[in-house]
């Protein structure tokens, strides 16, 4: 099922094979995804959150926790806990606080966190998940506000591994980032299918962050990260066993990897007669196996108490309404109206999600377009454009609107396909709106035939061994007489048109 | 001594407000003045004579181009060495922050700047705001001008100090326990812990956050006032900040009138453990406000005498965590990096050299009383008194406008006499932590000296959050009364 | 949960254990002074047990001040040169620190 136990990458004897595992064992999932907000600026200070800054350029004496800086937090932050909370189906707590939880590590300046304990903002909710067509309710026990640390980078020993570096460098310009963390309840009774639960659980909080716009939530830059907690208990057991924690699963295939391989290793040594340890474990990525923490002596004592430099948050009941009224449709039933609305396959309605193009497909429809072609540009053309320059469709300096234009031009057979694509050049290249673009490059079709029939007349005239086959009956030789025609009028002409009037002459 | 500085903060302003003297001449007066007494006062940690200097000269410039910027324009004052101030070593009394410079300035220190006070420099402390005594200090104790043989109070003892040796005719400290009162009691000077959320926290680097508030430090009570209004006011860089206008003061200051005011005694504040002298001087007080019209009652506030244990568990708590940021990775001291210890190493041997034993001490009790399994018994049950003395505090001004004690139990004791006693050194904060605990507005105002030693008393007077304002007129109407037993010629003396 | 004992014995074990809490390297003639000290004051300071009953609430701010929020606004930041000007070493516009033992949590 998993690539890591298909593959067989890892069987190295030390983990169970995992239907085996699934015939003894009754795994258990708690899974926390943090999220990263997309607010300006960060959680306590002023700095802004832009991500790819220069090395500690993005710090202020609050999150570089320089002596007397102090936080004040940032209420759009708490608007998008709320939106989220309520995102969730959560109860919005009346009375809500920061904590600070206190432990020491040199990417946390402060050398607490400030975090939520046990007065999390918003707490109680669920979502539902659907696997193989059976749909899985997902309990959440809470989502509260933190801060996200610094960076380190390990320097001296193997590529940038914590391992044998001889020291690390340190950039503060994420401290202090907005994070919320997203618990589950317990998540039971999935039985083979927990890696595609976690993993579906995974995309559902992801879309949604999307959806309502709090977050770019893109996993890959970390927006999006989840921890993984995974117990088994023997089948026909109520105790859940003892959990690991496996950190920084940071993307989906991973979630569903990390998971099973989880399972498969602990149940290989409960079955051995051992115990799990409870301990914190890391996802390898390349090797596909998690790897222990450094076992700590005791449990850690975080020290949580009330943050005495902020005061208490007790959201107003109206403006928890008036949060709940800007609610985006949920994305699976968004996703299940789209799809009927534009008719697209199941299968080019993956594609589409997939390539995070839903909205822009729907805006571009929104202004006009049919679906079929708007899913064209958008999957084709600008896709590879994106992906060339490593950003996301949104982000391509042409708009859902000019895309519809694009295509409006099209269908006005003001130009064809591949002047199409030279007019999206003139977009991207900040020329203007597709019809400025077509005036300026002087890119429409010819349509006056008396220019187009010199143009075939000539091409006749150069190539009397193909007129002759056509005239012959050989219709599909025409396509060498059209070339030539397109080549004279450097693309800029019908090629249906230039046909007809060979046809005409010849036939 | 030149006359100038026995000059009040109000009078300067005026005498450089109307060209009689420049707010050069006054400066340089007091830089002189402390390069002549700070050998042995040892009231400050760092002498800014260049930038005060400046800063004097773009005063008198403002002046001169009819641009003053308002009535304390061109004043010297002596800043603790608490607040960050751009450019100028801030160290909080502690080996692990020398050589530090901050990039930025403190609320408070931005206001006095903008305001057109010249900075002197910083003034000595506890370690950390740790202590009753300024022997705390990583550097060195400060020396009280009126006996050198004695503590100045903590743990701003640099800045009353300063006041008392006439080095600086205002001052900033910072209340957590008492450690602008205390000082201001036993230096025979004026220390006010506006309400908490009054004086902006931004900047000032943290010892207990649900306590600090910073306040003036001067001999006069007008000059309080003029000072706390400068100070004071909402800060947007600070979350426990209030958002409402800072009380009439000044005009509180100049009034002084206590005719029919409701003065409450607490009884818990006083008798066992207060030295003779003091309770003689505070019960004379009573009766001189009795005689200008007040109304003196008795209250009782009967969970008073869980305060300080409370207090001794709230603060190490929120120190231990707010000094978890000393850790030798962004600023100040490292010790130990030898190119093969581990961070975690280096930290915990740079905290080790770079705190003193009682910082130390109060880290690891504030640890203790945090730790998973101690929290309800210690931290939360200290919170709960915290409610209990909030309510005795409501219920007591329900009967009195203002509430009155002693500032300390006794008067300024001797150098080393306490600092391997922990708990007697605790017993200090006795009088002043109550208003700490719950906010609200307090002030120590000098009332004469006693008769066991001759060394100077301190009068508390308590109000209401935000009506700092009554505490300035019962301190006008005292100072009024006693200028001519008690005032700043008398308090010249002490001074060498 | 609570630990209401009014005796309260701590050991140099103990306070050891707190100071690695704390990150402070005691020396074992602190922990020998520490440990005294500490013990002395907690029986002090246990006595607001006596009063701190179940009802009453706790107070962690001394006024009832809530809901403040600055606005979503980019303020300037320090520019790196002066955030790195007080580290004790600095290696490419980062703070250089002593290698990392534990994990990220």
């Amino acid at each position: 099922m998993s690539d890591s136990i298909m593959d067989g990458s890892i069987m190295d004897g030390s983990i169970m094979d995992y239907a085996d595992a699934l015939e003894r064992f009754d795994p258990v999932l708690g899974l926390e995804v943090h999220v990263e907000l997309s607010t300006a600026s960060k959680m306590f200070c002023g700095c802004s959150t832009e991500f790819g800054a220069d090395p500690n350029t993005q710090t202020c004496p609050v999150c570089l926790a320089l002596p007397g800086g102090m936080p004040v937090i940032n209420g759009a932050a708490v608007e998008s806990a709320i939106r989220i909370g309520l995102a969730l189906n959560c109860e919005i707590a009346e009375w809500s606080r920061m904590s600070r939880k206190n432990y020491f590590y040199p990417d946390m300046p402060k050398n607490y966190q400030i975090s939520q304990y046990d007065e999390p903002i918003a707490h109680d909710g669920h979502v539902d998940v659907e696997v193989d067509g059976e749909v899985i309710r997902i309990g959440i026990e809470r989502a509260h506000m933190e801060e996200d640390t610094g960076k380190s980078l390990h320097v001296g020993g193997a590529t940038g591994r914590i391992h044998g570096a001889s020291h690390s460098l340190l950039d503060y310009n994420r401290a202090g980032v907005p994070l919320i963390e997203i618990v589950t309840k317990p998540i039971e009774g999935t039985g083979a299918r927990a890696p595609q639960v976690a993993r579906a659980y995974v995309q559902l909080v992801r879309d949604l962050m999307r959806a309502l716009k709090v977050s770019h939530a893109r996993m890959e830059q970390g927006n999006v990260r989840c921890d993984a907690n995974v117990s088994l208990r023997p089948i026909g057991q109520i105790e859940f066993g003892t959990r690991t924690e496996t950190k920084n699963v940071n993307s989906l295939r991973s979630v569903e990897r990390a998971v099973a391989y989880e399972i498969s290793r602990q149940a290989q040594v409960l079955a051995g007669g051992g115990m799990i340890t409870q301990e914190t474990r890391h996802w390898q990525e390349g090797s596909g196996i998690t790897t222990p923490g450094r076992s700590k002596e005791t449990a850690e004592d975080y020290r949580y108490f009330p943050e005495p430099d902020l005061v208490p948050i007790a959201p107003d009941r109206d403006w928890v309404e008036s949060l709940r009224a800007t609610l985006p449709e949920p994305p699976a039933e968004r996703l299940k109206r789209l799809a009927g609305e534009w008719g697209f396959s199941e299968l080019e309605l993956r594609d589409v999600v997939a390539a995070g193009a839903v909205d822009v497909i729907e805006q571009t429809v929104a202004a006009g377009s049919a679906p079929q072609p708007a899913r064209k540009w958008w999957l084709s053309e600008l896709a590879r454009r994106a992906n060339e320059a490593g950003v996301e469709l949104e982000e391509l300096a042409i708009t859902p609107q000019q895309v519809a234009q694009v295509q409006a031009l099209v269908e006005a057979k003001t130009i064809n396909d591949k002047l199409a694509r030279q007019v999206i050049d003139g977009v991207l290249a900040g020329e203007g709106d597709p019809e400025q673009v077509v005036e300026a490059r002087g890119l429409a079709v010819v349509s006056d035939d008396s220019a187009l029939g010199d143009a075939v007349d000539r091409a006749i005239e150069a190539n009397p061994d193909v007129a002759e086959k056509i005239r012959g009956g050989k219709v599909a030789a025409a396509g060498a007489l059209i070339g030539a025609v397109m080549k004279e009028m450097k693309g800029q002409a019908d090629a249906g048109r230039v046909r007809e009037l060979i046809i005409e002459r010849l036939g | 001594m030149n006359e100038l500085l026995r000059r009040s903060a109000a009078d300067l302003a005026g005498l450089i407000a109307d060209g009689e003297v420049s707010a050069a001449e006054v400066t340089d007066a007091h830089l002189d003045r402390i390069a002549e007494t700070d050998g042995e006062i040892h009231a400050f940690l760092h002498v800014d004579a260049d930038g005060a200097r400046a800063a004097a000269a773009a005063a008198d410039e403002r002046r001169a181009a009819g641009e003053a910027r308002g009535p304390l324009d061109g004043v010297p004052l002596a800043l603790k060495d608490v607040l960050a101030q751009e450019g100028v070593p801030t160290t909080a009394g502690s080996k692990i922050l020398q050589g530090w410079i901050p990039p930025y300035s403190a609320t408070v220190t931005r206001r006095l700047v903008d305001a057109g006070l010249v900075i002197l420099g910083k003034t000595n402390m506890d370690e950390f705001a740790m202590g009753s005594s300024t022997e705390n200090s990583g550097y060195g104790p400060t020396r009280n001008p009126w006996d050198v043989e004695r503590i100045p109070g903590g743990s701003g003892g640099g800045s009353a100090a300063a006041l008392a040796a006439y080095q600086a005719p205002l001052a900033i400290g910072t209340d957590t326990g008492g450690s602008i009162r205390q000082p201001g009691a036993v230096t025979g000077t004026v220390g006010v812990k506006p309400t908490y959320g009054g004086t902006s926290r931004y900047g000032l680097i943290a010892l207990a956050s649900s306590l600090d508030t910073p306040g003036p430090c001067t001999r006069t009570v007008l000059d309080a006032a003029l000072l706390h209004t400068v100070i004071g006011g909402h800060d947007p860089r600070d979350a426990t900040s209030i958002d409402a206008p800072v009380p009439d003061v000044v005009g509180a200051a100049r009034n002084g009138d206590v005719a029919g005011m409701k003065v409450g005694v607490v009884r818990e504040l006083g008798g066992e453990g207060y030295a003779p002298g003091v309770e003689a001087m505070f019960a004379k007080t009573v009766a001189l406000l009795e005689k200008l019209g007040a109304e003196v009652v008795e209250v009782s506030c009967p969970n008073f005498e869980y305060a300080l244990a409370a207090y001794y568990l709230i603060l190490p708590a929120e120190a231990s965590s707010n000094l978890a940021r000393f850790d030798a990775m962004r600023y100040g001291l490292r010790v130990g990096d030898d190119g093969t210890r581990s961070a975690e190493e280096v930290m915990s041997l740079t905290r080790e050299a770079g705190f003193g034993d009682e910082v130390k001490r109060r880290i690891i009790l504030g640890t203790y009383a945090l730790s998973a399994g101690y929290y309800d018994a210690y931290y939360g049950s200290a919170q709960k008194v915290r409610t209990l003395i909030k309510n005795d505090f409501d219920a007591a001004f329900g009967a009195a406008d203002v509430l009155i004690s002693p500032t300390a139990p006794t008067t300024a004791f001797r150098i080393g006499e306490r600092i391997d006693d922990p708990l007697a050194m605790y017993i200090n904060d006795l009088c002043t932590i109550p208003a700490n605990l719950a906010g609200i507005a307090a002030a120590s105002f000098p009332v004469g000296v006693s008769a066991d030693d001759g060394l100077p008393v301190g009068f508390q007077v308590m109000a209401p959050a935000m009506a700092d304002d009554r505490l300035y007129r019962v301190g006008a109407a005292l100072e009024r009364e006693l200028a001519g037993e008690w005032g700043l010629a008398k308090l010249g003396e002490g001074a060498k | 949960m609570a630990q209401t004992s009014p005796e309260t014995r701590l050991s140099a074990d103990d306070v050891a254990r707190l100071g690695r809490l704390a990150r402070i390297e005691l020396s074992p003639d602190e922990l020998d002074r520490l440990a005294p000290q500490l013990e002395v004051i907690l029986d002090s300071v246990a006595r607001v047990q006596e009063v701190a009953v179940a009802d009453i609430a706790p107070t962690s701010h001394p006024l009832p001040l809530r809901n403040v929020f600055r606005a979503d606004e980019v303020a300037p930041s320090l520019d790196a040169e002066a955030a790195l000007a007080g580290a004790p070493a600095v290696e490419d516009d980062r703070f250089r620190v002593p290698r990392i033992l534990g994990e990220e949590q």
